[in-house]
């Protein structure tokens, strides 16, 4: 597997009257060919930003203030906006959030689906609309040429986030990011759009970078996960790693605080106490100190940059030794 | 055993919401099925879970409950007393007994309220302090109670957070010491390290005050984890009842099955062996809910008959109800 995607120490940062919010603050990973690589975070940990920053869609206030993203031996933050153009929707394909308003609402199905193909692809219209009709067809709406016709709010929130995804996977991108692509649905909808996403990317081979705060989407669908916490990468490893063997703090917390299906006993969550930082004045040692329950006072001086775990496992905690003595004992 | 008094009891709730035509000569056109012939109860002390996807008519089961909508038809008994034949002002009193906490913790506060009259209202309308001091004393106390500092009775809901404004909503509920609290989704609008906090507030103020919860809810670990016994429902109809463990070791409805398969757990070794069932389709209207069992144009186990003949709820094993004909 080659890397297809690198991110170089990214910072975005927001310029508001109140002061700078380093939303992102010097983030480094890479996506493999053909993996689902998860990000997992709280809100407003940044994870949607650096996202929207790959994609180069950070709108003002907001600025990518360093680093660099490699795609294809190019960095995509030296491009022109025009050539930036041919990469988005076509080599890089985002789905978003919220299906209910990420589609136009006064343009029907189908002249949103073959923009992209006619745009990208240079097809005719009625050859888009062909393409158009299969790809709707291949994303689980039946009968899906006379649905072309029909406005957005004639779906459902379902069928619109399958809409959103038939128009992210319709150029045969190499990468496809979906932010959050299932919070706003129902359990069993949510379930229908993931295992969907996962069949493209088994039988399409596309890459896909899944952002999410839910723990368990990540362990049942990515190979491996970056987790998130003010606006730095914390902890990075294989699924298993991260959550059998967790080496930082704050994973260790995300873990312990949520309820799982699976457990019979009626045990005390742990939660973690108080509050994210503000992104503003971040502290000046580690932004997860205040929170933890094992800083000590190097935590307060020094930020802890990645360290190596064991092979592919990293974590950003100056005592990730510590943690693992303590799940042996 | 105490457990077993009965303290909420719903007998065949319905409330159909009506659709209406024209804008100065209104015609009734259809019905919007939100609960349709539901029954169950909850003992004293324990928590029900409430479960099911959006649309489904659980937050209108709550609203019943607590006649802030009226039934259409059934029986919602409290203490032994039938509340849908009570009038307004003989209910007034009974609704201090019973309280709800929202989903929303934005939309539920009033903005222009400080944190402490919000919690001090339902002191005031129901005549519960003698004077300026008892109030004052009162709401601090209430506002420790859910984990706030009284200092931050005179701020105003736009400096909270999320979580604690969700702790102001269950601050103002147990205000006037209900015995009753309908929690509607308390913990979906939170971050994850948050909810856990707030799970483990409600937990810890059923012990010390006795309550007994309707907790509502879509994402079922946390059902699993906070009650003790779970209501499944389905377009406006109740699917399975049983005891938190049987309903996951167990679950004998179809639509149970799928909805618990389609929880993700949080440990890639136990996800790579789970069996998944996933649903066709979407959940269908319920201005025009299917014929026979609501569920059958989903289901993986449907027969002919499940199209023809509504399914009751039967006592299938010793405390686990089922609606379903193929069990």
């Amino acid at each position: 597997m080659g890397k297809l995607l690198d991110v170089k120490d990214l910072a975005t940062y927001f310029f508001t009257p109140e002061g700078v919010v380093k939303a992102v603050d010097g983030i480094t990973y890479d996506l493999n060919e053909g993996e689902t690589l998860g990000l997992v975070g709280e809100s407003g940990c940044g994870k949607s930003v650096s996202a929207l920053s790959v994609m180069r869609l950070i709108a003002k206030p907001g600025k990518i203030a360093a680093g660099e993203v490699i795609f294809n031996g190019q960095n995509l933050l030296e491009l022109s906006d025009d050539e930036m153009r041919h990469v988005r929707g076509k080599d890089i394909a985002m789905i978003f959030q919220e299906p209910m308003t990420s589609l136009n609402p006064v343009l029907t199905i189908g002249t949103q689906l073959i923009e992209p193909l006619m745009l990208h692809l240079h097809m005719d219209k009625q050859a888009a609309l062909n393409r158009a009709a299969e790809l709707l067809e291949m994303v689980g709406i039946p009968e899906a040429k006379p649905r072309l016709a029909d406005y957005p709010h004639q779906y459902s929130g379902g069928m619109r986030q399958r809409v959103m995804i038939a128009m992210g996977l319709s150029c045969n991108p190499k990468i496809l990011i979906a932010d959050e692509p299932t919070t706003a649905l129902d359990v069993t909808i949510q379930a229908q759009i993931l295992e969907l996403i996962q069949r493209l990317n088994k039988e399409l081979g596309t890459s896909v970078l899944i952002i999410t705060h839910n723990l368990g989407v990540v362990a049942r669908y990515a190979d491996r996960v970056n987790v998130m916490y003010a606006g730095k990468i914390i902890e990075r490893g294989s699924s298993r790693d991260i959550y059998k063997h967790p080496r930082h703090p704050y994973t260790l917390g995300l873990l312990a605080s949520v309820p799982r299906l699976d457990e019979s006993v009626k045990e005390k969550l742990i939660p973690i106490e108080g509050f994210p930082p503000d992104l503003i004045e971040l502290p000046k040692g580690c932004s997860f100190m205040a929170r933890c329950r094992y800083a000590i006072d190097r935590c307060a001086t020094e930020i802890p940059p990645l360290m190596a775990v064991s092979e592919g496992h990293t974590s950003a905690c100056w005592i990730w030794e510590k943690l693992g003595a303590e799940e042996r004992g | 055993m105490q457990q077993e008094e009965i303290l909420v009891d719903v007998k065949n709730l319905v409330k159909y919401f009506p659709v209406k035509k024209g804008i100065i000569i209104q015609k009734k056109i259809a019905d919007v099925k939100a609960v349709d012939d539901v029954s169950f109860s909850i003992r004293r002390g324990e928590t029900m879970g409430l479960v099911g996807e959006s649309g489904c008519g659980k937050t209108t089961v709550g609203r019943t409950i607590l006649q802030l909508y009226r039934p259409t038809s059934g029986q919602v008994f409290f203490e032994g007393v039938d509340l849908a034949k009570l009038k307004e002002k003989q209910l007034r009193p009974i609704r201090r007994r019973m309280q709800m906490t929202f989903q929303d913790p934005y939309g539920s506060l009033n903005p222009r309220m400080s944190a402490g009259n919000i919690v001090g209202e339902p002191l005031i309308v129901h005549k519960m302090t003698k004077n300026r001091a008892e109030y004052r004393e009162q709401v601090a106390e209430l506002l420790m109670t859910v984990g706030l500092n009284p200092y931050m009775s005179d701020r105003f809901p736009h400096e909270f957070s999320g979580g604690q404004r969700q702790r102001i909503g269950v601050g103002r509920a147990l205000a006037v010491r209900p015995s009753f609290i309908v929690c509607d989704e308390p913990i979906s609008a939170l971050d994850v390290s948050i909810q856990a906090q707030l799970i483990n507030l409600l937990e810890q103020l059923q012990e010390q005050f006795g309550l007994t919860y309707l907790f509502i809810a879509h994402d079922l670990s946390v059902v699993r984890h906070i009650s003790d016994r779970v209501t499944v429902m389905y377009l406006g109809k109740i699917a399975e009842i049983t005891g938190r463990n049987e309903l996951y070791e167990n679950p004998l409805h179809p639509y149970t099955k799928a909805l618990l398969s389609a929880v993700p757990i949080p440990d890639p070794v136990v996800e790579s062996q789970r069996e998944r069932i996933v649903l066709q389709g979407d959940v269908p209207s319920p201005l025009h809910p299917p014929s026979g069992c609501v569920f059958h144009p989903r289901c993986p186990i449907a027969i002919e008959e499940c199209s023809q003949r509504k399914p009751e709820l039967r006592l299938v094993s010793p405390d686990h109800w089922a609606a379903c004909i193929r069990i």
